[in-house]
């Protein structure tokens, strides 16, 4: 899955090492900071969009734990995309009540009118979308969540996911 | 139903901040432990509620805080569970989005129980928005005086930390989830020991779902014996119900436990009958991890008595003819719903989610769905519907935690009350991806006239 050639180069600013910094200064007993890395990697993804492996061995550094450490974590966890995506991720919930109130017909009309497959980027860069399990807002089917914010879009219909990629684009 | 106990000021406008909640009430739980109460009398306060876990397993939760271990000079932690990833259920993020104060007044109080100077809340990861709802509201609780050192004065110090997931289901069992915490991957650990005795950092840890530490507010500030007189016999007290799938009401409904499951599906207080006409043909009533019932099944026990909305009589028959209240994740399948591509639907999600440490898991999870997959899309033979069922029997049972039970149990339970549906899959493949096959021999029970009653 790692691409090792094909990373860019990273560097982490200031800034974003401030956000690392007030993680990792309080929350967690001295010694267990290796507790931090869930919330370096969301911080890390939001910033770039994607983790990528020069990402995670900068985050290994910053912990000092084994960049190995970072990888098996980053690849266990389905939030963390590990290639480039849209600057908008559509994630489309799949799984039992949405797939019972269609979120597959959902899903069928983002791949058409996006005309990229699930996992794909379109040519402009804006939008790439995927299917994903339980976001546990069954009650407000169909759902999808776009990140960094992941903000809730609930009670989908075609019409919906129309004006949501009209409004994306126009952003 | 009379009062509710957790969402009696959801209706109020701006609830979620700390000024609304406070005059409504909030925070006076805390108040009373503080002024006057010590760990063991809050301790012995849940005991006598009768309160039990509501993440799914219904373990008593005083029971489970009497287990944690107190060696001195070691730290106690108590962790929220919050990795709301159950399909069908709803209920915490819910709770998290309009009551956050409640929850964080819940963990003040439970963590002054069990002596934790500091707590976290892990949320899943996708849930984002509610962990910056939580943080906002830490940040006001803190300001008033109600977190940090020397709360109201008694001595008693506590921080209160979220923490992010990263999108696993399995870190909802509490031993994936405290390695999640630690960092890690999920990987469930090997019991014994307990996290009561060893759990975050090798610590004596107590690991609760969000609705349980969100009910210990209404049990302190009312007394543990008031809260044990509502309800219905061990299933004291209300619980959340998440409702969805073809209802024409679905969301999340504070219940009395002890409600008739027809009463609430049909009356218009709560899920107001079946979306567009249609009739009930299924139900699964507490979470996709739990068997599935027909709805003369759900709505009646085998002996005739109406099912109700209790830990006991929702898995009264066993296997064999119940099911378990679980998690409160109700969906409900109307007479269109293909019993056969919901079940294909629920075992990709337990291969998608299983962590693979294990392998009947690992590797029967993965057999499972591709054999439904083949049934659904017309490829199946008879002798996969017997092959599905050994499949789940291999699983069950020979894994280190739940989840393997969890992915077995939908699809036995499918094919145990749905198998002409299955057979049907196999006998007209063309005809199967064109209808669906409908309410067969599982009709519902309740006549027209029936629902015309509930639906006044």
């Amino acid at each position: 899955m790692l691409k090792l050639t094909e990373n860019e180069k990273v560097k982490f600013s200031p800034a974003l090492i401030a956000k690392f910094d007030a993680i990792i200064s309080h929350r967690y007993p001295v010694g267990k900071l290796k507790a931090g890395l869930l919330p370096i990697l969301h911080l890390v993804q939001a910033e770039y969009g994607w983790v990528s492996p020069e990402a995670m061995d900068q985050v290994a550094d910053y912990l000092d734990i084994k960049p190995i450490e970072v990888y098996e974590v980053a690849t266990f966890y389905t939030m963390f995309f590990l290639k480039p995506q849209g600057k908008y991720v559509l994630e489309v919930c799949r799984t039992g009540p949405c797939g019972l109130v269609g979120a597959d017909k959902i899903m069928g009309h983002i791949e058409k009118t996006l005309g990229v497959k699930e996992g794909e980027v379109t040519s402009d860069g804006l939008f790439s979308w995927r299917g994903v399990e339980c976001l546990a807002a069954c009650g407000m089917a169909p759902v999808l969540q776009i990140g960094p914010e992941y903000t809730y879009y609930e009670h989908l219909t075609e019409e919906k996911i129309d004006q949501l990629i009209k409004d994306l684009k126009n952003k | 139903m009379t009062r509710k106990l957790l969402l009696e000021h959801i209706q109020v406008p701006d609830i979620h901040t700390f000024d609304v909640y406070r005059k409504h009430g909030g925070y006076r739980a805390i108040e009373k432990v503080l002024k006057g109460m010590s760990p063991d009398d809050v301790v012995e306060e849940v005991k006598k509620s009768g309160l039990r876990g509501r993440g799914g397993a219904g373990f008593p939760t005083g029971m489970k805080w009497s287990f944690l271990a107190k060696p001195e000079g070691k730290s106690r932690y108590l962790v929220c569970n919050a990795d709301e990833s159950e399909p069908g259920t709803f209920k915490d993020r819910y709770l998290m989005t309009y009551l956050p104060h409640l929850l964080i007044e819940g963990m003040i109080v439970s963590s002054f129980a069990l002596g934790a100077k500091v707590s976290y809340i892990y949320v899943r990861g996708e849930m984002m928005p509610q962990i910056r709802i939580l943080e906002k509201a830490i940040a006001e609780a803190r300001n008033a005086g109600f977190l940090g050192k020397n709360i109201l004065g008694s001595g008693y110090d506590l921080e209160l930390y979220v923490q992010p997931g990263g999108g696993a289901y399995i870190c909802g069992e509490e031993t994936a989830l405290i390695e999640s915490l630690e960092g890690k991957r999920g990987l469930p650990r090997i019991k014994p020991p307990f996290p009561a005795i060893s759990g975050l950092w090798a610590c004596p840890t107590v690991v609760n779902n969000v609705e349980s530490i969100a009910a210990v507010v209404p049990i302190i500030n009312d007394g543990g014996d008031e809260y044990a007189k509502r309800g219905n016999g061990r299933s004291t007290g209300t619980k959340l119900i998440s409702a969805s799938g073809n209802l024409m009401k679905p969301g999340v409904y504070e219940i009395e436990l002890g409600l008739p499951v027809e009463e609430f599906i049909y009356s218009d207080e709560y899920c107001g009958g079946i979306a567009n006409g249609k009739r009930l043909k299924a139900v699964v009533a507490g979470g996709s991890s739990v068997p599935i019932l027909p709805a003369n099944l759900i709505l009646k026990t085998t002996s005739g008595e109406n099912r109700l909305m209790t830990y006991e009589s929702l898995s009264d028959g066993g296997f064999q003819t119940g099911t378990m209240l679980g998690s409160g994740g109700f969906i409900a399948f109307d007479e269109d719903a293909c019993i056969v591509r919901n079940t294909w639907n629920f075992a990709r999600f337990y291969h998608h989610e299983s962590c693979g440490q294990c392998s009947p898991c690992r590797e029967g999870t993965g057999w499972m769905e591709k054999v439904l997959h083949r049934l659904e899309y017309g490829h199946g033979q008879m002798s996969d519907i017997d092959l599905l069922l050994d499949v789940s029997k291999k699983i069950e049972g020979n894994t280190i935690c739940p989840l393997g039970d969890a992915a077995a149990w939908p699809v036995a339970s499918a094919i145990r009350h749905f198998r002409d549906e299955f057979e049907w899959h196999v006998t007209h493949p063309k005809e199967a991806m064109e209808r669906n096959y409908g309410l067969a021999n599982y009709a519902n029970p309740l006549s027209q006239t029936m629902q015309n009653v509930y639906q006044k």
